[in-house]
């Protein structure tokens, strides 16, 4: 005979402002089972759970039900309150009557009734609860992070400090990111490379890190603790191993007209390439795309002034599988595609850039060594103009993004702000919206790039920009003065928005992670769970999650370094007992279950059973493998026989459920 | 097809099957029923192969194959394909079976026959490529292509998916518009469409003849006989419970149903109940690219496949497979 405590939970107003908790559990008290049935303001505070275990030994129950929060919010809490009673975990059903009920009506009669309702489904169910026991898993204690910038390298570093192996893949031939790219940083104006390249040459030299470059992640399968992932090494016809960096074959290469892609095209690299002098590892390159030896079978200059014997032009893609206890994606960002931008002349003048671009034109490492020169005719550009939030902060129906990239205002301060120190003769000019400075040190870096530096900020947008006679006619309106202005600018520097990169659309879906609308991964909280997913095992790091500046980056990715070294720490994890199970007798061993399980949690077995008349029939029966299964469900519903059930959410607990609502 | 009857003798004779999965007579010469002969006599009193051999014997291979021995079976074209369904599903043991693929016309109904008119029909023969009706009143002769049935008459395929030997010729697919009047049916409005499934529905009487012969339904033990599942019912609490079991059906059969047409030609109340599963089949058709269950041994049902091509719930929510 079942002995069931019903436990409503007023939370505060939260759900007693909109349902009437007591009719509840007054409406409650009455269904079959019930032996007790009470109400609290606070079910979750120290006093409410007294009341529960003292409940459950008072009355000897056989089952508790709580009406309160969704079970995402506390039915870990509630499951040790029971347990501390001595009564199984799983002896407990929450039926969740604020986020679906009090929270989302306003009528209290009908929010009551469905309380009630709901209610009495938790206790139809909990009626076939059975008690089940956890299982241990075991935890494969390598981490693997996804993207090799500033955020992955410091997630990297940093769990290879606390003494596990950790393994960076990064589809570029070579680590750093983003990061490679810039000239110095806000606020502090040290040199990007100086600070970045110590720490990429750490990862090489760390014993505990492999760095998987020019690779991408092909598949993933498993769950937390074990990942299974393939990596595919993709071909770079360079033996990585006998290398030396040199790098003569890339100034004998005679494919001289490739696109520099580290320069953002605004010169040219060989055919064959190290992408730049700091790069880790480093080792030399063939792109496939305009190699002629690769293209056409003639050429071999590299592999003849190679002293290594490095180049083999038959390397094919590798793919290499790996275990991971834990995942975290970097994937990082890219600034977006301004050729949509024909008000800005993008496309029309070469002198309309980027502003990744106008830090490589202020790199000592980039293609004019330093020195500021427009690309058109390499003369010193004498008035610049700056447009920020291009493609930022857009209405939901433009061709931009709607949210703030939140570096632009910062990094624009700082080009601003070493135009005129280094060129002083130039005049410059920043239109803006807002400009947003909250960070350490960043309000009065911008107030020095205007007070001291005497950069012209004009809170306006930039309407047109039209290249005529060697100058760029641009028409802007100043909105604090209500004029309009016409500024004949030899260059012009677009805050392109920022978006997650590419890549990251895709692994999510392998990571079955989930996405915002805007292609930035989400949180498992966005407040209190900001470094983790919300899949098990899966944590992120950097501009995947959402635009950040590097300090903001850094500190997320030691954030997410924390959380992978915390579950690595671990030898097992509880498993979930809430796992599939197959009733033999039903099986047909079609192999459907088999086909959707996405962990290969089941496999077949020929079984004798007996059959009529006393012989014995050979049959395929499915078995489940309980620490593989996730309990994600999915054979149950595939099982055209209903031989397959989920320990906890049976098909006839959910059916029970379903009657008890409908009755 | 001449030479049927011929080839389960020469197999029996040879002693190259144990068994031979064919057709005899039922109560009256038109009601063929399937049967399982082990010896060449057997064969030579009852074995029948004539126009009304529209039973698709491949559900009784689940258990002959798995009886000891060999067994052979005649496969219409259409037939294969739930063959090669229960091999990919495990259920037919496919070394322990001889696959006589059986090229095939089109197979008569007598029911399309009296609607011709004719009644106390005695005999039906093939003719100089039509039929030869004989009734008590005399004799007439129909087109064949007049006298099929409704799975017939909207055949899929000629082409065998499966055969370790094959009398008549290979043949191709075809297209007799089987789509049409599940389109009819989705261009109805809801309401509409509501009270035609009502209307259709409301004749079944539970003989579960069309789960008892769909070969996509061979569970161990069926949901509807299951006293775990929560859906058995000795009486049904009201029609509309009726109505469910199909609609469960069809759902269970999804993406496995091969369109063999059975359920709706054993149904005695002429519910055309592969209209349902068709509907499925266009569906999938549309948001996951042509699929026909049974076509191969190696392709993955799409409801149970996952790719990063798939649509996105949002997309397949759109009815009609609109993509």
């Amino acid at each position: 005979m079942q002995r069931i405590g019903v436990f409503v939970c007023w939370c505060g107003t939260n759900i007693a402002a909109t349902v009437d908790v007591q009719a509840v559990s007054d409406a409650l008290a009455k269904e079959p089972g019930v032996v007790l049935s009470a109400n609290y303001q606070y079910m979750c505070s120290q006093t409410g759970q007294d009341l529960i275990e003292t409940a459950i030994r008072e009355h000897a129950l056989t089952g508790v039900v709580i009406c309160s929060c969704s079970p995402r919010m506390h039915e870990q809490t509630f499951r040790k309150t029971v347990a501390r009673a001595g009564l199984n975990p799983y002896l407990l059903e929450i039926a969740n009557i604020r986020e679906q009920c009090s929270w989302i009506h306003k009528d209290r009669a009908q929010a009551t009734e469905k309380a009630i309702i709901l209610g009495r489904a938790a206790i139809a169910k909990v009626q076939l609860n059975t008690p089940l026991q956890a299982g241990q898993s075991p935890v494969t204690k390598r981490a693997l992070v996804i993207g090799g910038g500033i955020a992955g390298i410091q997630t990297a570093l940093d769990i290879a400090e606390a003494g596990f192996a950790v393994d960076i893949v990064e589809k570029q031939p070579t680590i750093g990111g983003k990061m490679t790219q810039l000239d110095k940083t806000f606020p502090t104006l040290d040199c990007a490379a100086c600070i970045l390249t110590p720490k990429m040459v750490d990862c090489a030299q760390n014993e505990k890190i492999r760095i998987f470059s020019y690779s991408e992640v092909e598949a993933v399968s498993g769950f937390v603790g074990s990942f299974r992932v393939t990596i595919r090494k993709k071909a770079r016809y360079v033996r990585e191993d006998v290398c030396t960096g040199c790098g003569l074959c890339t100034e004998k290469c005679p494919q001289k007209k490739v696109p520099n892609a580290f320069n953002l095209g605004l010169d040219t690299r060989r055919a064959i390439y190290i992408p730049f002098a700091q790069a880790v590892p480093k080792v030399a390159v063939i792109d496939a795309d305009y190699c002629s030896m690769l293209k056409n079978g003639k050429c071999g200059v590299c592999a003849k002034v190679c002293a290594a014997g490095a180049i083999d032009y038959t390397q094919k893609d590798e793919l290499v599988e790996c275990e991971y206890g834990a995942i975290v994606a970097a994937t990082g960002y890219n600034p977006i595609d301004l050729s949509g931008y024909d008000e800005f002349a993008y496309s029309r003048s070469p002198d309309v850039v980027s502003s990744l671009e106008f830090e490589r034109l202020m790199n000592a490492a980039g293609p004019t060594g330093g020195t500021l020169l427009r690309p058109s005719d390499k003369t010193h550009p004498k008035t610049i103009v700056f447009v920020q939030c291009v493609g930022s902060r857009c209405s939901a129906e433009g061709k931009g993004k709607t949210y703030c990239s939140k570096i632009c205002c910062m990094y624009t301060a700082k080009h601003a702000m070493l135009c005129r120190e280094k060129y002083p003769d130039t005049d410059v000019y920043v239109f803006y919206i807002d400009v947003r400075t909250p960070g350490k040190n960043f309000d009065e870096f911008y107030r020095r790039a205007v007070e001291e530096y005497g950069v012209h900020y004009i809170k306006g947008m930039v309407g047109k920009v039209s290249p005529e006679g060697g100058k760029l006619k641009v028409q802007a309106s100043d909105l604090l003065d209500g004029r309009q202005l016409h500024i004949d600018a030899d260059m012009v520097v677009l805050a392109a928005a920022i978006e997650p990169d590419k890549s990251a659309r895709p692994l999510a879906t392998m990571l079955t992670a989930s996405m915002d609308t805007n292609d930035f991964f989400t949180e498992a909280h966005p407040k209190l769970r900001p470094v983790e997913s919300p899949t098990a095992g899966v944590f992120l790091s950097g501009c995947c999650q959402g635009p950040k500046d590097i300090p903001e980056t850094v500190a997320q990715a030691s954030a997410a370094a924390s959380k992978v070294i915390g579950l690595l720490s671990k030898d097992s994890i509880v498993c979930n007992p809430c796992v599939a199970q197959p009733d033999e007798l039903m099986c047909n061993g079609c192999s459907s279950c088999e086909k959707v399980c996405p962990y290969g949690a089941i496999t077949y077995l020929d079984k004798e059973f007996r059959g009529p008349n006393r012989t014995t029939l050979l049959r395929r029966v499915a078995q489940v493998n309980p620490a593989v299964c996730q309990g994600c469900g999915a054979c149950t519903v595939a099982c055209p026989s209903g031989a397959m059930d989920l320990k906890g959410f049976s098909n006839r607990q959910i059916m029970a459920e379903v009657d008890a609502i409908c009755r | 097809m001449q030479g049927v009857k011929e080839k389960a003798i020469e197999l029996l004779r040879s002693k190259s099957v144990d068994r031979v999965v064919g057709w005899k007579a039922g109560e009256f010469f038109y009601d063929l029923t399937p049967a399982v002969f082990t010896s060449v006599p057997e064969v030579e009193q009852s074995f029948v192969w004539s126009v009304f051999c529209a039973a698709n014997l491949s559900k009784y291979l689940i258990a002959e194959s798995r009886r000891g021995g060999k067994v052979a079976a005649f496969l219409k074209p259409c037939d294969t394909y739930s063959f090669v369904q229960l091999v990919k599903e495990h259920r037919i043991l496919r070394e322990n079976v001889h696959v006589v693929g059986v090229q095939c016309a089109g197979m008569c109904d007598m029911e399309t026959i009296r609607s011709h008119g004719l009644s106390a029909v005695t005999s039906v023969a093939e003719q100089d490529g039509a039929l030869r009706v004989e009734t008590l009143y005399g004799a007439r002769t129909l087109d064949r292509k007049d006298a099929l049935g409704e799975k017939c008459r909207t055949c899929k395929s000629k082409k065998l998916a499966v055969y370790d030997e094959l009398l008549g010729e290979q043949g191709c697919d075809e297209d007799n518009g089987r789509f049409l009047e599940v389109a009819r049916i989705e261009a109805m409005t809801p309401e509409e469409r509501f009270a035609f499934w009502r209307g259709e529905l409301s004749r079944c009487i539970r003989c579960n003849a069309c789960r008892n012969v769909c070969p996509a339904c061979s569970c161990e033990t069926c949901v509807f006989d299951n006293p775990d599942s929560g859906l058995r019912n000795k009486a049904a609490a009201d029609a509309f419970e009726e109505n469910l079991f199909h609609i469960i059906r069809a759902f269970h059969v999804a993406s496995r149903c091969t369109d063999c047409g059975e359920c709706t030609r054993v149904c005695p109340q002429h519910i055309p109940l592969h209209l349902l599963n068709r509907k499925f089949i266009k569906d999938i058709n549309g948001l996951y690219g042509p699929y026909q269950a049974g076509a191969d041994f190696d392709t993955k049902p799409p409801l149970m496949d996952f790719t990063l091509h798939d649509p996105e719930p949002s997309q397949a929510a759109v009815r009609g497979g609109g993509v």
